[in-house]
C-alpha cells in the first residue's frame, strides 16, 4: 500500500513536469523543468530496487547533463517578435506523428514479455553490478570508455584549433584549455 | 532513522502500524536534520566573523549577548525574518522564487546519509557515498536558476561560474574518495566508517602514502566545491557585486546562506566520515562518538574559514588549471598508487 503510494507520487511528478516541459512556451522554464522529471524517473528507479541506477541517474542526468542542457538553453538567443507559426498544418502532422510513437511504445511494452521477480525488500545492486562489469562485461565496459576517450579527445582538438585565432577568448573559456601564461 | 523508528515503536507499542512508525521515524529525522542545518548557519555565521576578525587584528560582533556577541546571529536572524521579500520587476518570477529551495534541498537530501554515530544515520544506504555525491549535484541546478531568474548580468556570470566550477570540482572530490572505497570494499558510509577502527593510525588518511595525498585533494576541492575563498569566484564582490544571490533579499536570501553553511558542514561531515575515522576516538574505545564526530567536522570548517581569510582569491583559468591540470591527474595517481599499495602489502582481496 505504502508502495504504491510512493509510485503515484513519483509517477505524478515525472508525468505532469514532462508535460510542462513539452507545453512550456518558455524555452528555459521546459529545460528547468526536466529537474523534477528526472528526478522522478530516478525515484521510480529506487522503487523498482534499482539503487545503482537511481543515483547514476541522479549523478549523469541531473549533475551533468541537464546543466549542459541549461547552459545551451541560456546562451541560446531567444527570438523576439515572430512567435513560432502556429496552425492545423503544423498540429495534424505533429499529432499524426505522436499517435504514431505512441502506438509503437504501447505495442513494445505489451508485446514483451517482463520477468517478474518475487516482491520483498530490494537487496543492494551495486557489489553485482561491479563484478559483472569487471568480469562478464569486462569488454564492452573497457570498449565504452575507450570511445568516450576518443570523444573527449575529440572535444579537446575542437577547442584548440580555435584558441591561437583569439587570445581573449580562451581566458574566459573553462574547461580543459586554462593555459597559464608566465 | 532506525534509531527513531524504534524509539517510536517504544513509546507507542503497537499503537502505530510499521508504515506509521516508518513515516513518523523519517519526518523526524528530517526535522532534526533541517535543525541541525539551521544550527549550523547560526554556529557558524558568528563563528565566522569571530575568525576573520581574530585573523584581522580586530574583534568582530562584541555587542549583542553580554560575551562575545554570542547572539549576534539570532538578531540578525530576527533582523532578516523582517526584511521585505523583494521580486525585481524583470525576473522570472517563479524561477527566482523556486530557486533558493531547491539549493536548500538539494543540500538536506546529502544530510540523509551522513553517518554521526552508531546507528543514528537518516537513510543507511549501501550506495552512501555515491548517494552525497549525486544530490548535492541538485544544488548547481539552483544555482544557474537563480543566476537565470535574477535577469541580472552579475548573477548570470557568477551563476555560469558557480555551475562550471561545481561540475569541474565535483571529479577530483569524487576521485579522491575512491581509494578509501577500494580499501573499504564498500559505499555504505557506516561501514566505512568501521574501517577505521582502533585508533588514529587505522584512519584512512594515515593508511597509506597516496590517501594522505588523495585526503589533501578532498579537502581543497571541497572548498572550491562549496564555492568558498580561495574559490569563491561566484560571489566575488569586486567583480560581481555578490554574484548568483546579488538579486535576494529576506527569507530568500538567507536560504542562499543556510545552504552555503549547511555545505560547508556537509563537506567535513564527509571528510570526517571517509578519512578522518568518523565517530572514531582518537585512541581507546568509543566515547560518545556523536560529539567526537561533530568536533572533527567542526575543526574541519575553521580550517576551512582560516584559509578563507589567509588567502587571496584565484583568477578564473587559474581555478580551472588547478582543476584540470593538477587535481585531477593527482587523484588518477593516488587511486592506482592505492591499488598498487594494496597489492604490495597484501590487502587486495
Amino acid at each position: 500500500m505504502s508502495g504504491d503510494l510512493v509510485f503515484y507520487g513519483f509517477a505524478l511528478l515525472t508525468v505532469l513536469s514532462g508535460f510542462f516541459v513539452v507545453a512550456s512556451r518558455n524555452v528555459v522554464h521546459a529545460a528547468f523543468s526536466l529537474l523534477f522529471t528526472l528526478f522522478g524517473v530516478a525515484g521510480l528507479y529506487a522503487q523498482l530496487g534499482a539503487d545503482f541506477l537511481a543515483v547514476t541517474q541522479t549523478v549523469v542526468y541531473i549533475g551533468g547533463i541537464l546543466v549542459l542542457v541549461i547552459f545551451a538553453v541560456m546562451m541560446t538567443r531567444i527570438p523576439r517578435g515572430d512567435a513560432p507559426r502556429r496552425g492545423l498544418d503544423r498540429a495534424v502532422p505533429a499529432a499524426i506523428l505522436a499517435l504514431l510513437v505512441f502506438a509503437l511504445i504501447y505495442m513494445v511494452i505489451v508485446g514483451t514479455r517482463w520477468p517478474e521477480r518475487a516482491a520483498g525488500a530490494p537487496e543492494a545492486t551495486v557489489a553485482e553490478i561491479g563484478t559483472g562489469l569487471m568480469t562478464t562485461f569486462v569488454f564492452p565496459f573497457e570498449y565504452a570508455s575507450l570511445v568516450l576517450l576518443a570523444a573527449m579527445v575529440g572535444a579537446a582538438i575542437l577547442i584548440r584549433e580555435r584558441a591561437p585565432a583569439d587570445d581573449a577568448a580562451d581566458a574566459d573559456d573553462a574547461a580543459g584549455e586554462g593555459e597559464v601564461r608566465s | 532513522m532506525q534509531v527513531m523508528t524504534d524509539l517510536f515503536a517504544r513509546i507507542f507499542g503497537d499503537g502505530l502500524s510499521s508504515l506509521g512508525l516508518l513515516v513518523a521515524g523519517g519526518l523526524t529525522m528530517a526535522l532534526i536534520m533541517a535543525l541541525v542545518m539551521a544550527s549550523c548557519a547560526i554556529v557558524f555565521t558568528w563563528a565566522e566573523r569571530k575568525v576573520a576578525g581574530f585573523i584581522q587584528s580586530r574583534y568582530g560582533p562584541m555587542r549583542v549577548g553580554r560575551w562575545h556577541g554570542v547572539l549576534q546571529p539570532v538578531a540578525d536572524m530576527v533582523k532578516i525574518l523582517g526584511k521585505e521579500d523583494i521580486v525585481p520587476r524583470d525576473a522570472d518570477k517563479p524561477l527566482f522564487m523556486l530557486a533558493p529551495f531547491v539549493i536548500f534541498v538539494g543540500s538536506l537530501m546529502a544530510w540523509a546519509a551522513i553517518p554521526f554515530a552508531p546507528g543514528f544515520i537518516a537513510a543507511d544506504l549501501d550506495l552512501g557515498l555515491f548517494y552525497i555525491f549525486a544530490v548535492s549535484s541538485a544544488a548547481t541546478i539552483g544555482i544557474l536558476m537563480a543566476g537565470w531568474a535574477s535577469n541580472n548580468k552579475w548573477s548570470l556570470y557568477g551563476a555560469a561560474r558557480g555551475a562550471a566550477q561545481a561540475v569541474s570540482y565535483e571529479i577530483p572530490l569524487a576521485l579522491a574518495c575512491i581509494p578509501v572505497v577500494m580499501i573499504t570494499g564498500s559505499l555504505n558510509m557506516n561501514d566505512i566508517v568501521i574501517a577505521q577502527q582502533g585508533g588514529i593510525w587505522r584512519w584512512h588518511f594515515l593508511h597509506d602514502p597516496f590517501l594522505f595525498v588523495a585526503f589533501l585533494l578532498y579537502f581543497v576541492a571541497s572548498i572550491a566545491e562549496v564555492n568558498r575563498g580561495p574559490f569563491d569566484l561566484p560571489e566575488t564582490e569586486s567583480e560581481l557585486v555578490a554574484g548568483y544571490h546579488t538579486e535576494y533579499t529576506g527569507m530568500r536570501f538567507a536560504f542562499f546562506f543556510l545552504a552555503e553553511y549547511a555545505n560547508l558542514f556537509l563537506v567535513s561531515c564527509v571528510a570526517t566520515a571517509v578519512f578522518l575515522g568518523g565517530w572514531q576516538p582518537l585512541f581507546g574505545p568509543v566515547f560518545l562518538p556523536g560529539l567526537v564526530f561533530v568536533i572533527k567536522a567542526v575543526l574541519l570548517v575553521l580550517l576551512q574559514m582560516w584559509l578563507r581569510w589567509t588567502l587571496p582569491r584565484l583568477r578564473v583559468d587559474q581555478l580551472m588549471h588547478v582543476c584540470w591540470k593538477v587535481m585531477v591527474p593527482l587523484a588518477l595517481v593516488c587511486v592506482l598508487g592505492a591499488g598498487i599499495w594494496m597489492l604490495a602489502t597484501g590487502q587486495a582481496g
